[in-house]
């Protein structure tokens, strides 16, 4: 957690005296608030009021309708009023649940739902494990000693900053029928392809295009930690005449273990939230080719003429307890981690 | 000459045991650096090269490179400037020709210096000339209909005014649960952290209601505020906290400073690099939040500049002129951030990824 001491300087270099003295003023002013306050609640109740701003925001806006969307599940129609929803119980899930050949979304009665679930999780199963191999292997090489490794560290990472709707444009407007990479194609002797109308080649570059647009994030974990794995150890295998596999195998691969959980499970559940980038880049499409969860709980919910909120809601409830589970896993993960370092 | 290469090929060993060869690993780790520049700046590079085009230019197949435009010349007795084609002639000859109108198979053509005779040429024996323009005007045209300045002010607001309410928030809680005992507080923190992975996309739908009940529709307010009180950002806050020794606060509070006081006189500054790291990440997560602000702004005077880029090139799906230009200019202002304090940034997310 330790950030340099050359960040902070930066930080205060730019900052400079303006900032501060604004920064004693905005914080004097909340003070006419908060320290009278003090005096009417006593020193240790302060902190119920150093919580309430960030509850008060959490509860209304986070807990309150992670409940709420439970109810919406549970009733039917395009009113958005809870109270002009009829309650249906447990209609819409068991409609959504409805299949007669559980491997064939054809067959259900939400078809969408489940080609939108099959999709997540040839995405999520493709792309997590591409994120993992590509971020492991950048950092690796990364953590070699390289001429100008900051330039190149930045290169890696610049497109994370990059926005969903801009990257998505930068590759549709590569992979269009009359793009450049078809002009390649043509160029050593291939036919151009049209990547946009064919189911498989669309969900292919959706996956390339997630792992080009984050792997920059995940790389600089990757990195972080295999900086903090000791140089003498690698100076001792050195000595006993550690093969560079070996060292790989049994120095790098069991310090970097705890750092690549992390990745693995941050990488998992962003890729289950998948929506913005393969929504601007395809629509969903051809077809429904590349339609993910999320995209269906906007477009049941949202992107159509007759809002279905509760299916909406109980997909969304399904997809958070999927979620939950993923973060109980993290947890579970973390707290072995911890005990793997110490 | 000599001298540079030397340079360029020097490793750390030189000077004690003279400068040590190529290793094959040394060949792959620059040939998958190099190609990494080719992959992650190429598509950018494409963007911006291809976004100077003009619509012709564009729709060529297969592309040119470098952004061309067909060069034009003023012809006495003709009002508009006239392309300029090199036409090809069955005895042999070559000659530089202004084109004045195209009938069919046949094109008129007039000799630029000679402006009184026109000649017709068959099509298939003319080369268009061609030279490097970059088409601003793909940038000044798209400004009537692509509201830039109202798009990245939106942007800028929502960033600004999000990044500083979640550190004011996140750290007076962050300071609560680190510094206070209270009743309720491990079931505040428990509650927290299992929401942790929870996005607003699972909850769209009632979210959407309390917006609309609030009133915020169409409001920037109804973009900054529910994603302000981040989970993440009182995780690692408070985690910070922690390490700050306690006895800091109580000297503070035996020279009579009141809580608020110790908050932001001794903890925060203590915090800064946390709160420096949440600072990027925040700022990150609210420049490129696209399917809230999608919900919640529906007039175009609200639009963030992804919400705008994203209508905009609904409207205009087959003007990638327009659309590409105006990508390029949504991108600008990230990449600028980015080049100013790219060390900053990249070491700052780094040292959240160890104990994150």
């Amino acid at each position: 957690m330790a950030a340099t001491p050359n960040a902070v300087q930066r930080l205060n270099a730019l900052a400079g005296d303006g900032v501060q003295r604004v920064y004693a003023l905005a914080m004097n002013a909340l003070g006419l608030i908060m320290e009278p306050a003090q005096k009417l609640l006593g020193v240790r109740r302060m902190a119920y009021l150093f919580v309430l701003p960030n509850l008060l925001v959490f509860a209304i806006f986070i807990l309150f309708p992670m409940l709420l969307n439970v109810y919406y599940a549970m009733t039917e129609g395009g009113n958005l009023y809870p109270q002009d929803r009829p309650f249906v119980g447990t209609a819409n899930f068991e409609r959504l649940y409805t299949c007669t050949d559980y491997g064939d979304p054809n067959t259900c009665l939400e078809d969408r739902f489940w080609r939108a679930a099959r999709n997540t999780g040839v995405f999520v199963f493709f792309q997590v494990s591409g994120m993992v191999l590509v971020s492991l292997i950048t950092s690796m090489v990364l953590n070699r000693k390289i001429v100008a490794r900051g330039f190149f560290r930045s290169v890696y990472f610049y497109p994370v900053l990059l926005s969903p709707v801009v990257v998505a444009l930068i590759w549709k407007w590569i992979l269009q029928r009359d793009g450049v990479l078809n002009a390649i194609l043509v160029g050593v002797g291939l036919d151009p392809i049209n990547f946009m109308l064919d189911g498989t080649w669309a969900m292919t570059w959706v996956i390339l295009v997630s792992i080009w647009a984050h792997m920059g994030f995940y790389t600089l974990i990757l990195l972080a930690g295999l900086q903090s794995i000791p140089a003498e150890l690698y100076d001792a295998g050195a000595i006993d005449g550690t093969s560079t596999t070996q060292a790989f195998r049994h120095i790098t691969l069991p310090l970097l273990m705890p750092t690549m959980m992390v990745v693995l499970v941050l990488s998992l559940i962003r890729a289950v939230q998948m929506f913005d980038e393969v929504f601007v880049l395809t629509g969903g499409g051809p077809g429904s080719a590349t339609m993910l969860m999320v995209q269906y709980i906007y477009m049941t919910g949202f992107g159509t003429q007759n809002p279905r909120f509760g299916m909406a809601a109980a997909a969304s409830v399904t997809l958070g307890a999927v979620l939950l589970v993923a973060t109980l896993l993290q947890l579970r993960v973390g707290r072995g981690s911890e005990r793997h370092l110490a | 000459m000599t001298a540079v290469g030397r340079f360029l090929t020097r490793r750390q060993n030189d000077g004690r045991q003279g400068a040590r060869r190529w290793t094959v690993a040394d060949v792959l780790t620059y040939g998958y650096l190099i190609a990494g520049v080719l992959i992650m700046f190429g598509p950018v590079a494409w963007l911006v090269l291809s976004s100077f085009k003009t619509q012709a230019n564009l729709l060529e197949f297969p592309p040119t490179l470098l952004p061309l435009a067909q060069q034009t010349a003023e012809v006495d007795g003709y009002p508009n400037p006239l392309p300029l084609f090199d036409v090809a002639f069955e005895d042999g000859g070559v000659a530089r020709l202004a084109q004045v109108r195209r009938v069919g198979l046949q094109a008129q053509m007039v000799d630029p210096a000679d402006p009184g005779e026109i000649v017709r040429v068959a099509i298939d024996q003319r080369t268009p000339v061609r030279v490097f323009r970059l088409a601003t005007e793909n940038y000044t045209e798209s400004f009537s209909r692509f509201n830039f300045a109202t798009y990245l002010r939106n942007s800028v607001i929502v960033t600004v005014g999000a990044t500083l309410i979640t550190l004011i928030i996140n750290s007076m809680a962050a300071f609560a649960l680190s510094k206070y005992r209270f009743r309720g507080r491990n079931a505040i923190f428990l509650v927290i952290i299992a929401t942790l992975m929870i996005p607003i996309s699972v909850i769209l739908v009632p979210v959407y209601l309390v917006i609309t009940q609030v009133g915020w529709i169409n409001s920037l307010w109804g973009v900054i505020i529910p994603g302000a009180a981040t989970p993440t950002g009182v995780f690692l806050l408070r985690q910070y906290m922690l390490t700050i020794p306690d006895e800091l606060l109580d000297s503070g509070r035996i020279d009579g400073a009141s809580e608020w006081r110790i908050y932001w006189q001794i903890v925060l500054p203590l915090a800064a690099p946390a709160l420096a790291v949440l600072a990027i990440f925040s700022v990150m997560w609210r420049w490129n939040d696209f399917l809230w602000p999608l919900i919640v702004l529906t007039r175009s005077e609200f639009f963030t500049l992804q919400v705008g880029l994203n209508a905009f090139q609904g409207e205009l799906n087959v003007q990638w002129h327009y659309v590409l230009a105006m990508t390029v200019l949504t991108l600008l202002p990230i990449t600028v951030v980015f080049s100013l304090l790219q060390r900053f940034i990249t070491t700052g997310i780094a040292s959240t990824g160890v104990k994150g």
